[in-house]
């Protein structure tokens, strides 16, 4: 599903360059859960910025879903972002004047999906994270929890082939992340490709693979037997 | 098209309706603008209207030439000579210049501004007593409350017969009193009155107080002989007063042995001088509301773009969220500047339903006001010029945050702070 040889990418600060990324190479299977693990400076934010055609590298390839990510202006990421990929961000990001319904139908908007069928997709996705009865409710109106479950809906929604998730428990509680993760789980169960970024141990265990990072370079790669969040709940 | 595109709107309205005091604030700027220049327009036209009715009534092409004493000696006579008119004139200037559309002659009985008592039963009234044709009527045109004009009828049978003013009325009857019908006294001879009439709000020649009685029975009643008092002569619609008033003057001077620089023996009144000095004092009036109100509503929709820029940037993370999303920079830059499209053009309507308002409620208070200040609105042409102008304006300043919001990377959306 995800292909990266060699990717290399430095950021200039002043007159020195920061080299973050020095030569990554990893793959990702289709129905992966992976987790990125790093301390702060690691790269892996940077990694994920990239796979998620956030930020460009400098040199190296990257393929997803066999389809070759580069040159991509921004129009043309959006697009690829759109059709490809999920999104679920520590702060939840969801808009915060629109209910958890509209919220989740958005990428569809994007995807110029009738309103009809925006709507009905909308409030399966939040059925499926257990929040049907809240689908009318503002995010002001949600516990933390609820919002990532919200944002985890609003990912799967443009049913993408990649779920990236950038330190997803980052501001939860213990429960509530057990309780994300069980649905990160359920997710990846179902088939869905996952990538979760995160600097937590226990949150890590919980994938199926963990990829180390430190200084720019993968130090550690291995599968691992998962420890499954609904114990915890 | 993506302009019948319901999801767009109800994005864009969603937007702007959710962060109410947001929008509300923001078109505010336009609000006042655009109230300003209405009101500003409005009143102008109101003036203009103002004068308008003040002139009602008055052709505004026409000249009134009269006869005074000579200025200079020529041809062996002497300076200071009385010059006076005689009725074939008329028709000899009218036959002469062909640029005249109507010439009525009339004569005046006593001396120029000076009144004649005029008597009945007992009661008596000092009016301006006129020998007139019925073509008078063209240039200075009367409000007839009772009875009718002079005719020709009245003219070939030197009947006698008389129009009086409503406030020649009041003197000489009853109130109640028809004054149709009943004769009034002038000089030893009676006249029957055939019609009352009531000088408009306007500029009035002829005064409140007067009589007019055929010119031909004015000639037998008070044996004025051919003697004129003056000409008043309404031009065509696409001449010039001043040249029409050159030529007769040109024709009089040579028939009665004038100097052709004397200045004063024939004395003339353009009144569309007046006219047109007043008209492009109107002009002049809206050109400059215009300006001043167009700059305002420059301004009020720079104000909308600055609040736009303040809100794209407290919006870069929404917009970052939206781009992450799969919104292409495309998308973002429209929606910004439908935002300030239909921001400008609601506060735009809103401006204008206010502005026409209080357009009305200032009419109403002037109307019975002696102020030359009538109707005072705006012109569809004039609104919808501002309108669009204004639309205008709010697409290439709407531009500055709509490219402001393109420039906001989805990456910035990730960055915690």
């Amino acid at each position: 599903m995800i292909e990266i040889k060699n990717l290399h990418k430095s950021y200039k600060m002043g007159s020195n360059s920061l080299h973050v990324l020095k030569g990554i190479n990893f793959n990702v299977e289709e129905g992966e859960l992976v987790a990125i693990m790093g301390s702060s400076g690691s790269g892996k934010s940077t990694l994920l910025n990239i796979l998620g055609m956030l930020d460009n590298s400098d040199s190296g390839e990257y393929n997803l879903d066999g389809v070759p990510i580069k040159d991509l202006n921004e129009t043309k990421a959006a697009r690829y972002r759109n059709k490809f990929l999920g999104f679920v961000f520590q702060s939840f990001n969801l808009i915060n004047y629109k209910s958890a319904a509209e919220n989740v139908a958005l990428p569809l908007y994007y995807q110029k999906v009738g309103r009809k069928e925006r709507q009905e997709k909308a409030l399966k996705y939040l059925e499926q994270v257990g929040l049907r009865d809240w689908a009318s409710h503002l995010p002001s109106e949600l516990s933390g929890g609820q919002k990532q479950r919200v944002a985890i809906a609003r990912a799967l929604a443009a049913e993408p082939k990649v779920l990236l998730a950038d330190e997803p428990t980052g501001a939860l509680d213990s429960t509530t992340s057990y309780e994300v993760m069980d649905l990160i789980q359920k997710i990846n169960d179902a088939g869905n490709t996952i990538l979760v970024v995160t600097h937590e141990p226990d949150i890590a265990d919980m994938c199926k693979r963990i990829v180390h990072l430190k200084d720019g370079v993968i130090v550690e790669d291995k599968k691992i037997e998962q420890v499954r969040a609904d114990q915890y709940v | 098209m993506w302009i019948f595109d319901r999801d767009l709107w109800s994005e864009i309205f969603n937007t702007l309706g959710k962060n109410m005091l947001r929008t509300i604030l923001t078109m505010l700027g336009v609000i006042f603008a655009m109230i300003i220049l209405m009101l500003l327009l409005g009143s102008a036209n109101g003036m203009s209207n103002g004068f308008d009715k003040l002139f009602a009534g008055t052709a505004s092409n026409s000249l009134f030439v009269w006869s005074q004493r000579t200025s200079e000696p020529y041809k062996g006579f002497e300076r200071g000579r009385r010059i006076s008119f005689k009725l074939e004139d008329a028709g000899i200037i009218k036959k002469q210049v062909s640029e005249i559309e109507v010439l009525a002659p009339r004569i005046e009985l006593g001396s120029h501004r000076n009144v004649v008592t005029v008597y009945r039963k007992g009661r008596k009234s000092g009016s301006s007593v006129y020998g007139d044709y019925p073509e008078i009527d063209n240039i200075t045109k009367k409000k007839l409350i009772a009875g009718r004009f002079l005719n020709n009828n009245d003219i070939e049978s030197s009947k006698k017969v008389c129009v009086i003013g409503e406030e020649t009325v009041k003197f000489l009857f009853d109130k109640g009193e028809s004054a149709i019908g009943e004769d009034i006294r002038i000089n030893g001879v009676f006249f029957t009155v055939v019609g009352v009439y009531k000088p408009n709000n306007n500029i009035n020649i002829d005064g409140k107080n007067a009589v007019f009685i055929p010119f031909t029975t004015f000639q037998k009643a008070f044996n004025s002989g051919d003697r004129l008092g003056w000409m008043a002569i309404a031009v065509k619609e696409d001449v010039k007063v001043p040249v029409v008033e050159e030529k007769i003057k040109k024709i009089l001077k040579a028939k009665y042995d004038i100097h052709p620089n004397d200045p004063r023996a024939i004395g003339s009144f353009d009144m569309s001088e007046i006219f047109n000095n007043i008209s492009s004092f109107t002009m002049v009036l809206k050109g400059v509301s215009f300006f001043v109100g167009i700059f305002t509503l420059l301004a009020g929709v720079i104000a909308i773009s600055n609040i736009l820029l303040i809100t794209v940037k407290e919006r870069t993370k929404e917009i970052g969220v939206r781009r992450a999303l799969g919104a292409t920079p495309r998308i973002v830059k429209r929606q910004i500047l439908l935002e300030a499209i239909v921001l400008t053009t609601f506060a735009g309507l809103i401006g204008f339903a206010i502005s026409v308002g209080a357009l009305v409620g200032i009419g109403a208070l002037a109307e019975g006001s002696e102020a030359p200040f009538v109707n005072p609105m705006v012109s569809i042409v004039q609104f919808g010029a501002s309108f669009l102008l204004m639309i205008f304006l709010s697409v290439l300043i709407g531009l500055l945050p709509a490219n402001r919001a393109i420039k906001i990377k989805p990456i910035e959306a990730l960055r915690e702070e």
